[in-house]
Order: C-alpha cells, then sequence, then structure tokens
C-alpha cells in the first residue's frame, strides 16, 4: 500500500512545460520544411563544400596577415576604450554608491548599449560613419561598455560596506573614499572582467568585417562570394589560430594574478 | 566639573519618523580617560556614536566638539571634523585586500592630497609614525602582510593604530571587543586604553562586557530604549542600576 504522505511535492508546472515544449519543437520542424530527404540533399553539399575547401591556400598570405592585424587593432583598441568608459559608467551605476537620479538613467544607457547584437551596431556605424575600422571599433567599444560597465556596477554592489564606513570615518574625500575604501575590493574582478572582454572582442573582430566595418571578416567575406573556398579554409584556420593563442595568454595573465 | 571635549544636548535619532532610536541624549564628556556607554543591543549606543562623527545624520538636537556643533557641518568642514575622531570597529573594518600598512595610513587621507594618497607617496613623517604605532600595538613585522591575512585580535590592533594615526582628539569604539575572545579582549581594551592615556585622547566605547567596561572605564553610562538611565563612576554602579539596564535578574 503507497504512503498517503507525499514525501515530493509534484511540479506540475515542469512536466506541462516540458510537454508543450516537445509540441512546439515537432510543430515548428514541420513549419521549417525541415524533412529527412533535404537533410539527405543538405548533408551531400557539405561534403562537396569540404572538398573544395582542402588542401587550405596560404598563397595571399600578407592579405590574410594584414586582415589579421586590422582585426587584432580592432579588438585591443575598442576593449581598451571600453575599459576607460567603463569605469565612470560603472561607478554611477552602482546602486550603493550613486543616488538614484544618477544610476538609474546610466543603467539604463549600459542596457541600451548591451541591447542590439554588436553586428547590428557595426551596421549602424557603418551606415553612419562610412567603411573601415573606424566603424568596427565604434561598434565594439560599445558593446564593451555594455558588459564591463554592467559587471563592474555589479561587482560594487556587492562590496562591504563596512570597510567603505571605516574609510568615510577617517575624514576621507570622496574621491580618496573610492581609491581606498572601494577600488581595492573590486580591482582584481574588474582585471577579469577586462581579459574575459578582451577575448570576445578578439572573436567578435573577426566578424564586423563582413558588414564593411574592417578586419579580417570582409577579406573573408569577399572570398566566400568568389568560391575561393580554400582560401576561406586558409582564413578560417588563422582566425582559429589567432584565438587559441589569446585564449592561452590571457590565461596565463589571469593565473598570475591570483 | 572638569574641560569637556563633548556637549551633547538633546541628540534625538529617528530612523523612520516618530520612532526615535535616541529619546533626547544630555552628555558632556570629559576631556580624559574612558567613557563607556554599557545598554542591551539595540537601544541606540550604536546610533549615539555614529551621530557624533555623522556617519548616521541625527534629526534634532546639537553635538558640540571644540566650539563647533558637529551636528550642522557639511561638506569639507565635516571631513576636517573627521580626521579629528578616530573610530574603532566591532568587526575591524579594515579594507581587507590593502596591506596593514595601507590601512593605518588611512587614517591620514584626511590629511594628504589626493595624488600623495594614490601613489603612495605619503611625507616622510606619516610614514615613520605608522611604523612606530605598529611597533606600540605589537605588530612591528606585519607592514606589508595584507589586512585578510591577519587574526581577529591583529585586525583589531590595526584598527586601532588606523584611528590613532589620525592624531584624534576624540576616539570613538563600537563594540571594539564583541568579536574577540575574552584573552584578546582583555588585550585590546589594554592596548587602547594605555595608547589612548599616553596620547591624552578620550575615548567613548560603547561595550557589552560589563566586567570590561568597569575595569578600564573611569565613567558609564548605561542605556536603555534611546535614553540615558544610569551615568556615574565604575564603582557606583549596582545591580539594581543594571536590572534596570538591561531588564530582568535571573542573568545576574
Amino acid at each position: 500500500m503507497p504512503s498517503a504522505r507525499a514525501a515530493f511535492r509534484p511540479n506540475w508546472t515542469a512536466r506541462l512545460g516540458l510537454l508543450a515544449l516537445a509540441v512546439y519543437a515537432v510543430w515548428a520542424t514541420t513549419q521549417l520544411g525541415i524533412t529527412g530527404e533535404r537533410l539527405a540533399t543538405g548533408l551531400g553539399e557539405a561534403g562537396r563544400f569540404l572538398a573544395r575547401m582542402w588542401p587550405p591556400n596560404f598563397a595571399r598570405w600578407e592579405l590574410l596577415l594584414e586582415g589579421l592585424l586590422e582585426s587584432l587593432q580592432i579588438a585591443v583598441l575598442s576593449t581598451a576604450l571600453g575599459i576607460l568608459l567603463s569605469l565612470p559608467l560603472g561607478l554611477m551605476a552602482a546602486r550603493n554608491l550613486s543616488p538614484a537620479w544618477l544610476s538609474a538613467p546610466t543603467r539604463g544607457f549600459v542596457a541600451l548599449c548591451r541591447s542590439l547584437h554588436y553586428v547590428i551596431v557595426a551596421i549602424l556605424f557603418v551606415k553612419a560613419i562610412g567603411f573601415g575600422a573606424l566603424a568596427g571599433v565604434a561598434a565594439l567599444t560599445v558593446a564593451s561598455m555594455g558588459f564591463i560597465a554592467k559587471l563592474f556596477a555589479e561587482a560594487i554592489e556587492e562590496i562591504s560596506m563596512k570597510q567603505v564606513e571605516a574609510v568615510r570615518a577617517s575624514g576621507a574625500s570622496a574621491p580618496a573614499v573610492l581609491l581606498y575604501g572601494v577600488l581595492p575590493q573590486v580591482a582584481s574582478r574588474f582585471v577579469g572582467f577586462c581579459l574575459y572582454q578582451l577575448d570576445s572582442n578578439l572573436r567578435n573582430s573577426t566578424l564586423v568585417g563582413i558588414v564593411g566595418a574592417g578586419g579580417i571578416g570582409g577579406t573573408l567575406f569577399a572570398a566566400f562570394k568568389r568560391f575561393d573556398y580554400d582560401f576561406v579554409a586558409a582564413i578560417l584556420l588563422s582566425i582559429i589560430a589567432l584565438i587559441f593563442l589569446a585564449e592561452v595568454i590571457s590565461g596565463r595573465v589571469r593565473a598570475a594574478l591570483q | 566639573m572638569t574641560a569637556s571635549i563633548l556637549e551633547i544636548t538633546g541628540l534625538v535619532k529617528e530612523y523612520q519618523p516618530g520612532k526615535p532610536v535616541l529619546r533626547g541624549i544630555d552628555l558632556s564628556i570629559g576631556a580624559q580617560g574612558i567613557t563607556a556607554v554599557i545598554g542591551p543591543s539595540g537601544t541606540g549606543k550604536s546610533t549615539l556614536l555614529r551621530c557624533i562623527n555623522r556617519l548616521v545624520e541625527p534629526t534634532r538636537g546639537s553635538i558640540v566638539m571644540q566650539g563647533q556643533d558637529l551636528a550642522r557641518l557639511r561638506g569639507s568642514s565635516l571631513r576636517a571634523a573627521r580626521r579629528r575622531i578616530g573610530m574603532v570597529f566591532q568587526e575591524y573594518n579594515l579594507v581587507e585586500r590593502l596591506s596593514v600598512m595601507e590601512n593605518v595610513l588611512t587614517g591620514r587621507l584626511g590629511y594628504v592630497p589626493l595624488w600623495r594618497a594614490w601613489l603612495r607617496k605619503y611625507p616622510e613623517a606619516d610614514i615613520a609614525r605608522a611604523f612606530a604605532l605598529l611597533d606600540a600595538v605589537g605588530l612591528p613585522e606585519h607592514a606589508t602582510r595584507r589586512a585578510d591575512a591577519l587574526s581577529g585580535g591583529q585586525r583589531q590592533r590595526v584598527g586601532i593604530a588606523r584611528a590613532l594615526m589620525q592624531s584624534p582628539a576624540l576616539l570613538l569604539a563600537d563594540e571594539p571587543t564583541s568579536s574577540l575572545d575574552p584573552k584578546t579582549a582583555v588585550e585590546v581594551m589594554e592596548l587602547m586604553a594605555r595608547l589612548t592615556g599616553e596620547a591624552g585622547v578620550p575615548v567613548i566605547v560603547n561595550i557589552h562586557n560589563v566586567e570590561l567596561a568597569k575595569r578600564f572605564a573611569v565613567r558609564i553610562i548605561g542605556m536603555t530604549g534611546g535614553e540615558v538611565v544610569f551615568d556615574g563612576p565604575p564603582d557606583a554602579i549596582e545591580n539594581h542600576h543594571l536590572r534596570q539596564i538591561y531588564g530582568g535578574e535571573d542573568w545576574l
């Protein structure tokens, strides 16, 4: 005979939610015309495409290197600018340090920076200030601001106010309180956010070129359009190597900071 | 009546309107020795101390120190007054990511320009005094250690050095021994009494331990419900006073 007392409450909301998700997935598949036949032709095409990518063609290595270096410059510049702008934004957005009339609009602005995908922002900048690396730097700076300023503000909101209170009690001015009471508590996390953002800006800077905002992405897109699939493969391998290298370096820096 | 360092008159603090935590405190604090404030938790002892250096804004009343009403100060004159009032905290409140030396020098932030503080270019005299204070509190070898590497007793010693680094005219200590074990608590009180005695700095200390209060203070103020109900020398305090302050009697 089963026990009359339930040891666990049945979670009907979760069960119904999972069921609804399964039903929707099946319905969406039929809507998009995804059939076994379509999948089979698609995979055949993929095989031919991959075959044409091999072997990778590094003959135009100068063009490749130029694009990669431009991407690197876009990434480093936009990260540096983003960090500089994020410092004041993060302080202004932290609800435990700034009054509501300042923190609320700043949080709104930071959320706005994050709300559009960086490729869309890059398209907007290309339209506004023209083709080239400047548009890429501007787009990724906006994205960096949205990310670092938000995390920085959250880190500041978690600090111990007791330590801040003690520094205030010594008669320190507001900037001195920031310097001795606030920043020491968040500095190491802030450096972590910046390294992470540099990592992701490296990745992102390889893409903004596709919409004309400078870097290796433009070269990649041109190679695609000319069906130079062996050159495409060379570009992709180079990008992967660059990202791996960046991961290794930033991992080393992070470990050294611990 | 001897000279006083602090004249508190009609001090009221209401965190919520109509619910006063301090109900009109009148106190004159002498220019020498330790004044201990005892009373149950939540009776406004901490609020009283924090009204003096304005970490908490008083609702009404005046707090006159050296001819200045601290309750009316703003901006730079408030900061100038704060640097003359050292404070020691229950949980030490050291900036944990900074070194012991940086924490002690925090006591000079009200005096040195910002660029000096930022670049750690403190005047020679300040550095020398910080080392002297670290020697005096018994931590001569710890200047470059990070504050979070210290034990509770060591942290409170740094807290005392930081407060004295301000060259204060008055020291406030908010439950300085409540987070410490009984032996360390006595050592820290002894240290504070000795160093402030040598420097001639009067102290107001909130303290839970009545025995410690009797042992170190020249005057005891008993508070309950936001009011002063006892004020006198340590040997005048009797069980019926403690009953009035803390309520009940089974614990005596």
